[in-house]
């Protein structure tokens, strides 16, 4: 079976202000329906091949493979297609527009997709928020929101246009220990039913040790996991 | 047509969010359209009104029988005395008419030619305004007053009275402001002139002729060019001057030119006799169209900097859209439309205030000795004057709002989200 998301042999520098290999030779798979954390101490990469892995970060070597296809030199505009199709982001901090209210900041992705009428998108919008247990903000401004919400909505957003892989940034980085947890449960919960597969940079060891996989990071290598 | 929607509900989110920076922003542009709209439709109607003031009385080629001295006398023509120095004295002009020769015909082939508006024949005579003992010395111009009218405005310097009484009345005179008020007279009454050949005629006043210039309202009175032939006791074909009004004003230098030397009669064109009259006209409209372009570059640097702001607001706005699929294009869109609105609403604003305030310009009294007709201040209402300003609002917008989307548009979301 084709891994949902494959990289084969990346490297990455950056240039500014000196010269620093920041990701040597990264090789490693994820299968559909698995849930992989990545963790490592700070500077040792991970969220640099979180944005490589994401196609947001288009200046590396090697090859990125997403359900099977390879991304690496595609131009910017189907890099977000395949983006807005396939893979959900969730970041550290929550990121949702604050000038809209939260429906609209969920429909945003699937609108921009445009493979679906308004009505659709806003009854799926719906069902969202309710998988996620936040049916009654729907209305609010994404400003008005408390932080755990936020990051709520924010998954609910990733989840819009049911992707391949949902992707964290450090997602609980910026919770308490009980949205935290709820946080976990979301994912857990959406890789058993959805048959999502998941991507998480974290710092949080014991969010790690409750994944399928972990993969450590050290000075830009994989250590172990993969 | 969806992405366009998605891209208007977003852009019109930013612009309702940040409701100040909008009103401000299209207020400038407002304030630059309205000006540009008011400026252009007052200057270019006093333009008008000046150009008018001498347009309307100065025929674009004026054809008259020039008095001088032969241009070769007679003992020149001598051969005996072709290598002799020959003093000759008190050179006086050649007795001549001072008819135009062939008139009638002339006027009928100018009349035939594409170039030409109209032409109208003028008979000038010397006479004099009789009162009691006093006689003022004068002119009387014999004019085809309708035609005349249609050419140079004449209705428009006559105060009391029209054109058509004059044409309906075969004794009557448009007397000249400055020899009414100084022999007391008003319309209806009767005026006695004398020609220098002798002879007395009355005439009936049916008008008043202000002109502006009081050394002409003095001296120039008007009558039906067949009265004037009567007084002076010459035919119908005794004509003077002939005006030449052309559709283009360009022409009326090479046309004077062929008919000079085509007829052998002295034609003058406009632009000699009004030399200074084109150098005002265009410093005036180079002026009002500094000033305006000026005012409309101002609004587009508020635009601009408003955007910019917005867009340094946004920062976290165009990653995560970025993040979520939306292409860089997509973003530029999002901003360029803003813009565009922000152009649109306050230009058309600006038309409207701009239109308002010339109506309210064209309703205050202006008053002037030298156009009698005109009351209140000219303003030119010309329709394409609103068309460039509002197209003018939309590329000054376009542009200010361009150089802040492409920026936006390359903005690297990673950056963004890396730097929180």
């Amino acid at each position: 079976m084709t891994p949902v998301l494959e990289c084969q042999h990346i490297d990455k520098h950056f240039t500014k202000p000196v010269d620093f290999h920041v990701l040597k030779d990264v090789n490693f798979k994820i299968a559909q329906n698995e849930f992989v954390s990545i963790m490592g101490k700070s500077g040792s990469g991970k969220s640099t091949l979180l944005y490589i892995l994401s196609t947001m970060d288009t200046d590396y070597t090697g090859s990125l493979y997403l359900q099977g296809e390879l991304l690496t030199g595609k131009p910017s505009n189907l890099l977000a297609l395949a983006r807005s199709q396939h893979i959900g982001f969730v970041f550290q901090f929550h990121y949702l527009l604050s000038d809209f209210s939260v429906l609209d900041n969920i429909m945003l992705p699937a609108r921009k997709l445009g493979k679906k009428s308004l009505e659709e998108i806003r009854d799926n919008a719906h069902e969202k928020l309710k998988l996620l247990n936040i049916g009654h903000l729907a209305n609010k401004r994404a400003s008005r929101i408390s932080g755990g919400e936020k990051q709520r909505v924010a998954i609910a957003r990733a989840l819009i246009n049911d992707p391949a892989i949902l992707m964290g940034d450090e997602p609980t980085g910026n919770l308490d220990s009980y949205n935290s947890e709820n946080v976990f449960q979301i994912f857990r919960q959406l890789g058993e039913e959805k048959g999502i597969s998941l991507l998480v940079v974290t710092h949080d060891e014991d969010f790690a040790n409750r994944t399928d996989r972990i993969l450590e990071m050290e000075d830009g290598r994989i250590i172990r996991g993969h | 047509m969806t992405r366009w929607r998605l891209i208007l509900d977003i852009s019109k989110t930013h612009l309702i969010t940040k409701m100040k920076s909008t009103v401000t922003a299209s207020l400038g542009v407002t304030f630059g359209i309205g000006a540009y709209i008011t400026l252009v439709s007052f200057m270019t109607g006093l333009n008008e009104m000046l150009d008018g003031l001498i347009l309307n009385q100065t025929p674009h080629i004026h054809l008259y029988n020039e008095i001088k001295p032969s241009a070769s006398q007679p003992v020149e023509r001598f051969s005996l005395f072709s290598d002799a120095l020959k003093p000759i004295h008190s050179v006086r002009p050649k007795q001549e008419q001072l008819k135009i020769h062939n008139a009638l015909p002339i006027l009928q082939n100018l009349r035939k030619d594409t170039r030409v508006l109209g032409a109208a024949p003028q008979l000038s005579a010397q006479i004099f305004y009789l009162s009691g003992s006093q006689d003022l010395g004068g002119v009387l111009v014999g004019v085809d007053i309708l035609e005349e009218d249609r050419l140079s405005s004449i209705g428009d310097y006559i105060l009391e009275g029209n054109p058509k009484s004059l044409h309906q009345s075969d004794n009557g005179i448009i007397l000249g402001i400055g020899i009414a008020k100084t022999l007391s007279l008003k319309v209806g009454d009767r005026i006695q002139v004398g020609t220098t050949v002798g002879g007395i005629f009355p005439l009936k006043i049916v008008g008043l002729y202000q002109s502006g210039i009081a050394d002409v309202d003095n001296v120039r009175s008007f009558a039906k060019l067949q009265t004037v032939q009567r007084i002076l006791g010459q035919p119908q074909n005794y004509i003077t001057d002939i005006n030449i009004k052309l559709h283009d004003i360009n022409q009326a230098v090479p046309m004077a030119t062929e008919l000079q030397s085509q007829l052998g009669i002295r034609a003058r064109d406009i632009i000699e006799a009004n030399a200074q009259f084109e150098t005002g006209t265009s410093i005036r409209n180079l002026i009002t169209y500094a000033v305006s372009i000026t005012l409309l570059i101002v609004a587009g640097f508020g635009i601009y900097n408003i955007l910019n702001m917005l867009i340094y607001e946004k920062m976290n706005d165009i990653a995560i859209l970025k993040a979520t699929g939306f292409t860089g294009t997509d973003v530029s869109y999002i901003f360029m439309s803003q813009a565009m609105i922000i152009g649109l609403a306050g230009g058309g604003l600006g038309l409207l205030i701009g239109f308002l305030l010339s109506r309210l310009i064209d309703s205050l009294p202006f008053e002037t000795e030298a156009l009698p007709t005109i009351t209140t201040f000219p303003v030119n209402h010309n329709p394409s004057y609103y068309i460039i300003g509002i197209t003018f609002a939309l590329i000054s917008t376009f542009i200010a709002g361009y150089l802040p989307s492409a920026k936006a548009r390359k903005i690297d979301p990673v950056d963004i989200i890396r730097g929180n």
